[in-house]
């Protein structure tokens, strides 16, 4: 099935989101629509599949003009959407989420449900328990599980926004496999939203580029990435300069630490981090990195084993004395754990910065917040709610309010979701810091991103560390492996 | 032929009848994401429209059908001002459950101690005959045997049917559930009106049948926080959350049983299921339960995780818009 879609426009206030888009897509080929966070390309993907209606614009399948306005209505024409984040029911079942919104009777036929469930995972190398709630799945699998209810659902534009976010290597190798299936084989239309051009690169067959909510380029694969970049964001970007390490005293020594969550148990685990230096840490989520994170800062106690911060026994010591101790920390969730959502950006500078009396000296609050806004060329106003920022500004925040020269810096994937620019520059100023003499220690599930700006790299798997002591050394491959469970000698070789 | 026993489990079963009804209505409206605060009130005012209108009309049916209309009206109004007036479901609740009650005692207070119509009661035929089970569950009038097919239904229409899929998922997830195609505003409305119309019936199972009358000061006022209470206890699952009035009311029974020996106050049970509802709430949340499933072999630890899951629907309380 071919869609096209023409001179599609669509407005937020006084955002163009789309502007002016065209665009065809084939059967049987895999589209990439690339663009850097706030391109338009959610807002593109979610008119063609109904959760928005265009300002104005067409919509043609098989060269006849569609109309429709929900997402059932899509369906309906067989255009489906796997949403950034699985639009899926948590308490609810495996095998019920894939039931609901089937057309079934009032009394769905269940193990008639359960057959073709087993048939479709099956047919596409998806092992999914179709009675595990929901909820405990990983993204990963909740994914796996949409791709499976749209196709029942009798889908032939398949499309999937930022589907890479948050799954492990393994599950995008078999996310891709199948990709590649549905559309060789079953002639499906794929389109892949990305802003990750490796993922592009490996997968798609043909890209359409997006920039700030106009159509700037297609092109048929194969590309190099430096002509997608140049495309993205008008430029060919080179990330910033690093210079050789010369690490200074010992910052952080963690002894033998014993940790355990609900999902891994961590025994014996040494790391030293030293002035100017960058450690970072690799593994699937709940591989342990962040009990480490966590007992670094003073936010987990640990269950045996002691946390030195320059050389003063720390363990147990409350997140105050922590800080007292120059230590600063950026969690993975920016609006659950870093920020506070319904206070402005001023009140967020306040709340760090502006003094400890009794009153608040609004006044010198925004002055501040000018500043930093200024200085760290965050989109919005003092009084903006935090909430109301981009993820990539809300990171933006989170760097501002983090003190000029810390000793010692503990960030959670601080560029998640962010685009190559943004993320190149939360870079620049982690790589400030520590070029002053601060020692950073990052978690990332971004390969590149912990080959590129590490010097060591600690590898965890299922509580086990493992040290990668030059990461220049190593490829984004070879620590792919690591991650997965293969030891260091097995592949990579000492 | 009757023991002692099967007569005291007899009546429990009888006297747990409203809690069951407006623990269960007010599950169901839970589930679809809308909180019905106004139990107390309504169940006052349903128990009092349905006397009073039984008592002038001299027809049980015709009151047990206006206190339902009743019920169903409160929890409309609720929904109503939340969905159309933006306002919030706590609060119009809170202020809903106080002028629900003073309407009760201010429009019943000419019919208060009087004779009306009542609900008989109606053994089963054959079933009645069983030994102990007949007593206990076969010798009841018509709202008793309503409250065991609502059980019942409840529970197979929320895990069993398709209807049951859309009317979890609005409560959990409005998002998910428009995408696939369900009507998230209809929904709502169609079981906050069910549940609110079983609030109605269960306040006119009190005036008609299981305390028969009006009063005033009305005399199952504090049941509806209790049956809010349930609810909780229940994780929101209608077998527990039966079980859990049944419970209650058992635990009442036999405290007023001591109460008529020793001096034990009946306002320490009325107590109990917030203490229930706490320590549920502690065991769930210790991961005590976890550990244990752990333990269980695959099948049994699928049962426990559906029945001892006790995390209010996410979108409880909450509007949906679409984007
Ligand atoms: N529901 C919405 N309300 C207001 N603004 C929106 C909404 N959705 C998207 N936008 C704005 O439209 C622009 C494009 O967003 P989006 O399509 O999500 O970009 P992308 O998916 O490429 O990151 C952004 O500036 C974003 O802030
Ligand atoms: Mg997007």
């Amino acid at each position: 099935m071919s869609v096209e879609v023409r001179h599609i426009h669509k407005t937020f206030g006084a955002v163009h989101a789309n502007d002016d888009i065209s665009l065809t897509f084939a059967d049987g080929r895999i589209y990439g629509i690339l663009g850097e966070n706030g391109a338009g390309k959610s807002t593109l993907m979610k008119i063609l599949s109904g959760f928005y209606l265009a300002d104005s614009g067409q919509i043609l399948i098989d060269g006849r003009l569609v109309h429709y306005d929900t997402p059932r209505g899509a369906i309906e024409v067989g255009i489906g959407m796997l949403a950034q984040d699985p639009l899926d029911v948590g308490p609810l079942t495996v095998l019920e989420n894939f039931v609901y919104g089937q057309p079934v009777g009032p009394l769905p036929d269940w193990q008639a449900a359960r057959r073709r469930f087993a048939e479709l995972a099956e047919r596409l190398g998806f092992r999914l328990e179709p009675d595990m709630p929901v909820e405990r799945l990983s993204i990963g699998q909740r994914q796996e599980l949409e791709i499976i209810r749209l196709l029942a659902l009798g889908v032939r534009v398949l499309i999937l926004d930022e589907p890479t976010t948050g799954i492990s290597a393994e599950q995008k190798s078999v996310l891709f496999a199948s990709l590649q299936r549905l559309a060789r084989e079953d002639g499906l239309t794929i389109l892949f939203v990305s802003h990750k051009l490796e993922d592009v690169l490996e997968l798609c067959d043909e890209v359409a580029v997006l920039r700030l909510g106009r159509l700037v380029g297609t092109a048929v694969m194969p590309v190099t990435t430096g002509e997608l970049v140049a495309m993205m964001f008008g430029q060919a970007l080179a990330p910033p300069s690093r210079r050789a390490a010369t690490p200074g005293d010992t910052v952080l020594e963690v002894q033998d630490l014993f940790m355990a969550s609900e999902r891994v148990v961590m025994r014996d685990c040494q790391v030293c981090v030293r002035a100017g230096e960058v450690v970072g840490l690799a593994g699937l989520d709940g591989s342990g990195q962040q009990l480490l994170t966590r007992a670094c800062v003073g936010l987990a106690r640990p269950l045996g084993g002691r946390v030195l911060i320059n050389g003063v026994d720390m363990t147990g010591r409350p997140y105050r004395d922590f800080l007292a101790a120059g230590v600063s920390f950026g969690a993975a969730g920016r609006l659950e754990e870093g920020l506070v959502a319904g206070l402005t950006l001023a009140e967020h500078f306040i709340l760090t910065d502006a003094g400890q009396g009794w009153w608040i000296d609004r006044e010198r609050g925004r002055q501040i917040a000018e500043e930093r806004i200024a200085h760290y060329r965050i989109m919005g106003r003092p009084d903006s709610p935090i909430e109301t920022l981009s993820g990539g500004n809300q990171q933006r925040v989170l760097m501002a309010l983090i003190p000029p020269a810390p000793r010692l810096l503990v960030l959670e994937h601080p560029t998640r979701g962010l685009d190559v620019e943004s993320a190149r520059w939360i870079w620049e100023q982690i790589l400030a810091r520590c070029a002053a003499g601060t020692a950073v220690m990052f978690t990332s599930a971004d390969l590149d991103e912990l080959v590129t700006y590490s010097d060591r790299i600690l590898v965890f798997y299922a509580g086990q560390v493992t040290e990668v002591p030059d990461a220049r050394s190593v490829t984004v491959d070879e620590l792919g492996h690591l991650i997965g469970g293969q030891r260091v000698g097995e592949e990579a070789g000492r | 032929m009757d023991s002692e026993l099967a007569r005291v489990l007899g009546s429990v079963v009888a006297n747990a009848t409203p809690l069951v009804i407006a623990s269960l209505g007010e599950t169901i409206t839970e589930r679809v994401g809308v909180i019905n605060l106004s139990l107390d009130g309504s169940l006052q005012l349903a128990a009092m429209v349905a006397f009073v209108t039984a008592y002038a009309s001299g027809n049980a049916m015709l009151g047990l059908a206006a206190g339902l209309i009743a019920g169903l009206l409160v929890a409309l109004l609720i929904l109503f001002s939340n969905i159309a007036l933006r306002q919030d479901q706590v609060a119009v609740g809170f202020v809903l459950t106080l002028l629900a009650a003073d309407l009760a005692q201010f429009l019943g207070q000419n019919y208060t101690r009087i004779p009306g119509p009542t609900f008989p009661t109606i053994p089963i035929p054959l079933l009645r005959d069983i030994p102990f089970l007949g007593t206990v569950f076969f010798n009841h009038n018509a709202l008793v045997y309503f409250s065991f097919i609502l059980l019942a239904a409840t529970w197979f229409v929320m895990y069993r049917t398709r209807w049951g899929l859309a009317l979890r998922a609005v409560g959990e997830r409005p998002a998910a559930a428009f995408a696939r195609g369900t009507n998230v505003t209809r929904t709502r409305y169609l079981y906050t009106a069910i549940g609110g119309a079983l609030v109605g019936v269960a306040g006119a199972s009190y005036s008609l049948a299981i305390k028969a009358g009006w009063a005033n000061p009305a005399v199952m006022r504090g049941d509806g926080w209790i049956a809010l209470a349930i609810v909780i206890f229940g994780g929101w699952h209608p077998l527990r959350v039966a079980f859990g009035a049944y419970l209650f009311t058992g635990l009442r029974a036999l405290a007023s049983t001591i109460q008529q020996t020793t001096e034990f106050p009946l306002v320490l049970v009325n107590a109990v299921p917030w203490v229930l509802m706490i320590l549920t709430l502690l065991l769930v949340s210790s991961g005590l339960v976890e550990r244990l499933m752990l333990l269980s072999p695959p099948w049994a630890q699928r049962l426990l995780r559906n029945f001892l899951r006790s995390a209010p629907p996410v979108a409880l309380g909450t509007q949906f818009t679409r984007e």
